[in-house]
């Protein structure tokens, strides 16, 4: 061999020397990389991926706690929960929604109604929640639909909680109802702070007691902290914290004495409410026609909600608290008491009664409801026989500002602070109202139509009921309260809410005696509600009205008879029994009703001998007694 | 009497063992059983497996390193012969799993012929430089870079990118070390960086999506990118020291793919942190110094080359198993040299460090 090989294996070997070197720096480059990757992933941004294991590893599971029970003053249950199979759809899931739909179709029946709901929910839901198609499965359906589950994709059967609703329609208006959380609910939550605890819930409460009470009724809901598999599998449970249970409310509202008034208002419409006048508590409270609250539950179908909403009858008005009406003659009592208490009158003041009042110097007659008039009329015989002529000249004495201030003692023309949501205040009308309402002075001419509760005068049955309970026991306004006691949801203590008096008001008894009695002859022979008082085993007091639906021109007269059944007048009552020691007072509404002697006032007899006798009319149905179970 | 003769035995097999080297295998081995352990959820089965594969391995690693360098050398070209064989063979009848055609049935067993060229193709190029120590010509590339083009493109078209592309790496080191001149080696990398769009072209759907997944993985976070984006959030909540052995939730509740096998790097994170990645790469760049250590020294071109060749293949599996389960480079199979669980690959390793073995105790034995 040649020394130019042995000078190429020097060469060759001092080139491969160097490329080693080379692959050295190669190899520290990489690993330079490597170490520094590592670094970024493992400190600088360890917080991020420790927190991405950490909700990879845990699910919360919410609990949902057990809404309270609502139940009557006796026990009775008003509105408590069962369990049900429903099927539900996630349509983010489902793929081909109508062929879905077709699908299930041929395994369980699926109704029109089932299906225009289920449109209806889906419109007001996201993609990815699951709306219910059918609730109320029977144990057929839900075997069946467990056996498919395979090939329909989205459907899930789940057990749920339903509210139910025994008392139907007659107590619609005062528990309300709950229905599936929509976006304005979301919303609300969400800036009130308390929509972690709606984890889960897919309820509320919408209206009525439902809706007022909605926090305490709703519980506080309970969390499992699971620790969970890449597959979702449930591997242990970290922690758990059990949901609480909403509070049971108890009402003071009697079960029975609201049918019995129910049934008393036969097929009118109008609305009735009960207080015990010594605590201001709710004892009745109807408003006809109800609906069933048990169609909202699951969300109504659209022709359903159409038609209660566009019934003539107002089933979805809750009158008692959103209905207003002129007050009519039940106004005269007050009126009689402020006559009284700011001198404008004594007792034996009496009037001749020609059957009308003019105004000085005016030629326009104010009608009393009787033509010919009562005669020589007191402030006794006012009342029983509800004299309007008497009221208008005492109105115009009064003043509307004075007549105003001392109304406004009794409630009238503010919310009464009943504890439920959307109650309308009514109208008391003055002279700084007008001004600012529509910019016009008052005239005299308005304050004489006031005197006997008509006008601008307008109140609803609660305020109206409110101001007879305040009446009755002499002058104490009791917030009425429809909640008596509630009990804890976790350790069922029990807690009674007590009266709550928003003012006293100092009357003389002498002139409230005065009052009263005139009431009571209303019931009496003479008096405009002699039928209904006929017999009864204890004294009532009690004032007739009538509330005019249609304007009655000059010299016209009104002809009961003639008049179109929607045009008739609103027949009102006031009443508390017994007289002596008042344990109920009440305001009865009837719409179209008439007289009101003759239609509301046998409505109020019958609520009597009820509460206070115990005496049931021929033919309500002894309702079936469920106790409310677990107390 | 029988006693110097086992201890004969013994002293004979040992003599041709690295101390040093065996010693960072065995600690890469302890490290590894551990974590294959708590990777198969403490299975006794797979802890057996694992125990069996490297009881082979190290009996295969004893095998090769008593064979003389000249002797391997000799075996290259037919083994090269074998695996293109092999390869033509896959192509024809192959048996096609997960859309491709990678392995051939040979009988009751089937092999990836392509885990045969990872050694055959270095042992071929060493083998053929040899030859042509002290000649070497341009021409003689030209032959080498067909010897590296052919099982490259039959191992492309199976299709399999990754492995296709390690091969080609495994003999690039090999003309790397033989001298290729760097006007070339920059030749080539311009028309790699050239041909990078028409590559793009060329791939199959499944290679685009593993590309695209690596540069946003979070676009597909439940599809393509679901492994990488699980694999990231087990090393990154690792954090400085790790979870703890048996610990690592995201291990141990099966959100790690492929947990045992390509991805227990991220395990191996996930439990002992940022130190115990520092440990195992100080521990791979000691067993690279090593085999460089054996390549400075080695006497023959072919010993050179292959010294050199198996220690830069060594950490281009190690880099490139931890760049793709770190999130650096796309999803390719390649397990995590000597920790993943597997006995072909472990065997294949052992194969080349019995290699380097060989090379280095048969030093003063190899005639030039």
């Amino acid at each position: 061999m040649s020394s130019p090989e042995i000078k190429n294996l020097h060469i060759e070997l001092s080139q491969y020397l160097t490329r080693l070197k080379v692959g050295v720096g190669f190899v520290l480059v990489l690993g330079l990389i490597l170490v520094s990757r590592l670094i970024y992933l493992q400190l600088i941004k360890h917080d991020h991926y420790q927190s991405l294991a950490e909700s990879n590893r845990i699910a919360l599971l919410p609990a949902i706690p057990n809404r309270g029970l609502i139940v009557d003053r006796n026990g009775r249950i008003l509105a408590d929960n069962f369990s049900a199979y429903t099927l539900e759809i996630t349509v983010s899931k489902a793929g081909d929604l109508d062929a879905l739909l077709d699908q299930i179709s041929t395994l369980i029946e699926i109704t029109p109604k089932n299906l225009r709901r289920f449109k209806r929910l889906l419109d007001e839901s996201h993609e990815f929640e699951t709306v219910p198609l059918k609730s109320k499965l029977t144990d057929e359906e839900v075997a069946i639909l467990a056996a498919n589950r395979y090939r329909l994709p989205g459907v899930e059967v789940k057990a749920r909680l339903f509210r139910n609703y025994p008392a139907g329609e007659g107590l619609s208006h005062v528990v309300g109802y709950i229905g599936r959380i929509n976006d304005a609910d979301l919303k609300k939550l969400k800036e009130e702070g308390r929509v972690t605890n709606y984890k889960g819930s897919t309820h509320i409460g919408k209206v009525g007691i439902e809706q007022t009470y909605e926090n305490l009724l709703h519980g506080r809901t309970g969390f499992d902290q699971m620790e969970t598999d890449s597959s979702g599998r449930a591997v242990r449970v970290l922690s758990h914290v059990s949901p609480v249970a909403g509070n049971d409310l108890m009402l003071h509202l009697d079960m029975e004495l609201q049918r019995v008034a129910e049934h008393a208002f036969g097929d009118y419409r109008g609305g009735l409410v009960a207080i015990d006048p010594n605590t201001g508590g709710v004892l009745a409270m109807v408003s006809k026609p109800g609906f069933d609250p048990n169609l909202f539950v699951d969300g109504i179908d659209p022709a359903t909600w159409k038609e209660l909403n566009e019934s003539l009858d107002k089933p979805m008005v809750n009158r008692p608290l959103r209905g207003i009406y002129p007050p009519g003659s039940t106004i005269k009592p007050f009126m009689a008491l402020a006559a009284l208490e700011l001198g404008l009158r004594r007792p034996q003041d009496a009037i001749a009664d020609p059957g009308f009042y003019s105004l000085p110097n005016s030629r326009h007659r104010y009608r009393d409801w009787k033509a010919g008039g009562h005669g020589i009329v007191d402030l006794h015989k006012s009342v029983v026989q509800s004299c309007d002529t008497y009221y208008y000249r005492l109105a115009v004495d009064m003043g509307i500002d004075r007549m105003q201030g001392f109304l406004s003692k009794f409630g009238f023309g503010a919310k009464s602070g009943l504890d439920m949501q959307g109650e309308s205040s009514g109208l008391l009308p003055s002279r700084e109202w007008k001004q600012k309402r529509w910019n016009k002075p008052w005239y005299l001419g308005e304050t004489v139509i006031a005197g006997i509760g008509q006008g601008y005068h307008l109140t609803t049955p609660m305020q109206l009921a409110a101001a007879t309970a305040t009446l009755a026991n002499g002058g104490t306004f009791y917030r009425p309260h429809l909640v008596k006691s509630m009990k804890d949801g976790a350790t069922r203590q029990e807690t009674v809410i007590s009266p709550e008096v928003a003012w006293k008001n100092d009357f003389h008894p002498e002139y409230l005696k005065r009052v009263r009695d005139a009431m009571v002859d209303v019931l009496k022979p003479g008096g405009t509600a002699v039928g209904a008082g006929a017999g009864a085993q204890y004294t009532i007091a009690g004032k007739t009205g009538t509330a005019q639906v249609v304007g009655i021109r000059q010299g016209q007269k009104y002809d009961e008879r003639r008049v179109a059944e929607r045009h008739r007048d609103h027949a009102l009552f006031v009443a508390f029994a017994p007289a002596e020691s008042p344990r109920i007072a009440l305001a009865v509404l009837v719409e179209n009703g008439g007289h009101g002697g003759s239609t509301a006032a046998p409505i109020a007899r019958a609520v009597f001998d009820y509460y206070l006798l115990g005496k049931r009319p021929a033919g309500i149905p002894v309702s079936e007694e469920h106790e409310s179970a677990g107390d | 009497m029988n006693q110097p003769v086992i201890s004969r035995l013994a002293r004979q097999l040992t003599r041709h063992l690295d101390g040093l080297l065996l010693a960072l295998l065995i600690a890469l081995l302890v490290l590894s059983t551990a974590v294959v352990f708590s990777a198969s959820g403490q299975s006794g089965v797979r802890l057996g497996g694992h125990l069996t594969n490297i009881a082979l391995a190290v009996v295969v690693l004893v095998v090769v390193a008593n064979i003389p360098p000249h002797i391997l050398a000799k075996a290259g070209p037919p083994l090269y012969a074998v695996g293109i064989v092999l390869l033509i063979g896959v192509a024809l009848f192959g048996e096609i799993r997960n859309g491709a055609r990678r392995w051939l049935p040979l009988g009751v067993v089937s092999i990836q012929p392509s885990e045969i060229m990872k050694i055959a193709l270095p042992l071929m190029l060493a083998w053929f430089f040899h030859q042509r120590e002290a000649t070497l010509k341009l021409r003689d590339f030209g032959i080498a870079a067909l010897i590296v083009a052919i099982p490259f493109l039959l191992v492309l078209r199976q299709p399999d990118l990754g492995t296709s592309l390690l091969i080609a790496a495994s003999g690039f080191y090999v003309l790397f070390f033989a001298g290729l001149s760097w006007r070339i080696i920059a030749g080539l990398g311009v028309l790699g960086a050239v041909s990078l769009p028409l590559a793009w072209g060329l791939m199959h759907d499944y290679q685009r999506q593993r590309v695209m997944t690596l540069l946003d993985p979070s676009a597909d976070p439940l599809g393509a990118g679901y492994h990488i984006i699980q694999s990231m959030i087990a090393i990154g909540s690792g954090g400085m020291f790790g979870k703890g052995w048996l610990s690592g939730t995201q291990n141990q509740l099966d959100f790690i793919p492929e947990r045992t096998t390509d991805f227990i790097f991220a395990v191996y994170s996930e439990e002992f942190g940022l130190l115990g990645n520092i440990v195992l790469m100080l521990l791979y760049l000691a067993v690279v110094a090593r085999g460089l250590k054996i390549a400075e020294h080695a006497p023959s071109m072919f010993a050179r080359l292959m010294a050199g060749t198996i220690s830069l293949n060594f950490f281009t599996y190690v880099f490139v198993n931890m760049g793709m389960v770190s999130g650096i480079l796309p999803v390719v199979g390649v397990p995590l040299p000597f920790m993943s669980y597997g006995g072909t690959a472990l065997v294949t390793l052992m194969i080349g460090f019995g290699m380097l073995m060989s090379l280095s105790t048969h030093r003063k034995l190899l005639k030039t």
